[in-house]
């Protein structure tokens, strides 16, 4: 069985949703700490939401510098699948995995609502499940979630086809172009604002067309890792 | 001991919502003088002794590459204050 890392930073919140998620999309999750040099051998990693190290400096800043990223930014760069969610998107910005930064909503108000996003790109390690342009409704919920960038930088991502989520019917929070999630350039590493997580089993997820709190859309990002994790096998 | 002040600003291009809340507010406290505020950060630090050449490179090293995040903030000033 594909084993997924989830690390816990001091200040993480939505570790063992993430944890939940793998284990419902039929992976093991294995638990990492900020403080240990071991990745334990897991095949893939998510860096969960949160408020690591109380979002002081810059969101995700301090967390960059902890030991156990040393790790993830190697075997991120060997291919292995990583996932950042929220504040795990913010990590992997601040260690240069992926481009660009996220300041405060344009609105200066902490959001939290079920979002709509379209599926831009479905040729990555944490995508694939999907269909290209499908629309998936997962929960968004955080204060620093504005997406910038520079122009050039945001020019080569729409090129390259690496915004993998666009945001639907309302920008939220003032991201350039709408963009809610990006990934690198070979696929692997892929990093959003709102919580996948949240959304993976029936009576716990956003309202669905079926049913109240029926969403389960974010279950596709966990089997996507597996069905990656299945095919580089 | 002398103090190494980094001051870091958001870049000019960057929308800062903060520095635009409090720029909305001043006028309630009857501060009608001021068109926009930017908000940024001062770090202070300290070293014992003398600040060295070495400490200040090290200081304006630390500034680039952990105070500030160049996507979206400039480090405006690093400055000796004994």
């Amino acid at each position: 069985m594909a084993r997924i890392g989830v690390v816990t930073f001091p200040g993480t919140l939505d570790d063992r949703d993430a944890a939940r998620a793998v284990r419902l999309a039929g992976g093991e999750p294995v638990n990492l700490f900020h403080a240990d040099h071991d990745l334990q051998g897991v095949d893939a990693v998510v860096l969960p939401g949160g408020f690591s190290y109380g979002d002081y400096l810059r969101a995700g800043a301090i967390s960059r510098f902890s030991p156990i990223m040393e790790q993830v930014v190697d075997a991120a760069n060997g291919g292995m699948p990583v996932l950042g969610i929220c504040n795990g998107f913010q990590v992997l910005t601040e260690v240069h995995l992926l481009p660009g930064s996220m300041i405060k909503n344009n609105h200066l108000h902490f959001i939290c609502r079920d979002q709509v996003l379209r599926v831009e790109n479905n040729d990555t390690a944490w995508t694939n499940a999907y269909e290209l342009g499908e629309e998936i409704t997962i929960p968004l919920k955080n204060q620093d979630g504005q997406y910038v960038a520079d122009e050039r930088t945001l020019d080569e991502l729409e090129a390259e086809g690496r915004v993998a989520f666009r945001y639907v019917d309302v920008n939220p929070n003032g991201s350039r172009r709408n963009i809610a999630g990006i990934t690198n350039e070979r696929g692997n590493v892929v990093g959003l604002m709102p919580h996948p997580e949240h959304a993976v089993e029936a009576g716990f997820g956003p309202d669905s067309r079926e049913a109240g709190r029926g969403g389960t859309d974010g279950l596709g990002f966990f089997a996507s890792a597996l069905n990656a994790l299945l095919a580089s096998a | 001991m002398a103090t190494i002040v980094v001051h870091v600003m958001p870049k000019p291009e960057i929308l800062d919502p903060q520095g635009k809340a409090v720029g909305n507010a001043l006028p309630r406290l009857g501060f009608e003088g001021f068109a926009s505020v930017r908000q940024g950060k001062r770090f202070e630090l300290t070293v014992d002794g003398d600040v060295t050449e070495e400490l200040l490179a090290q200081a304006r090293e630390a500034a680039e590459t952990m105070l500030s995040n160049p996507v979206i903030e400039d480090v405006v000033a690093v400055e000796v204050v004994n």
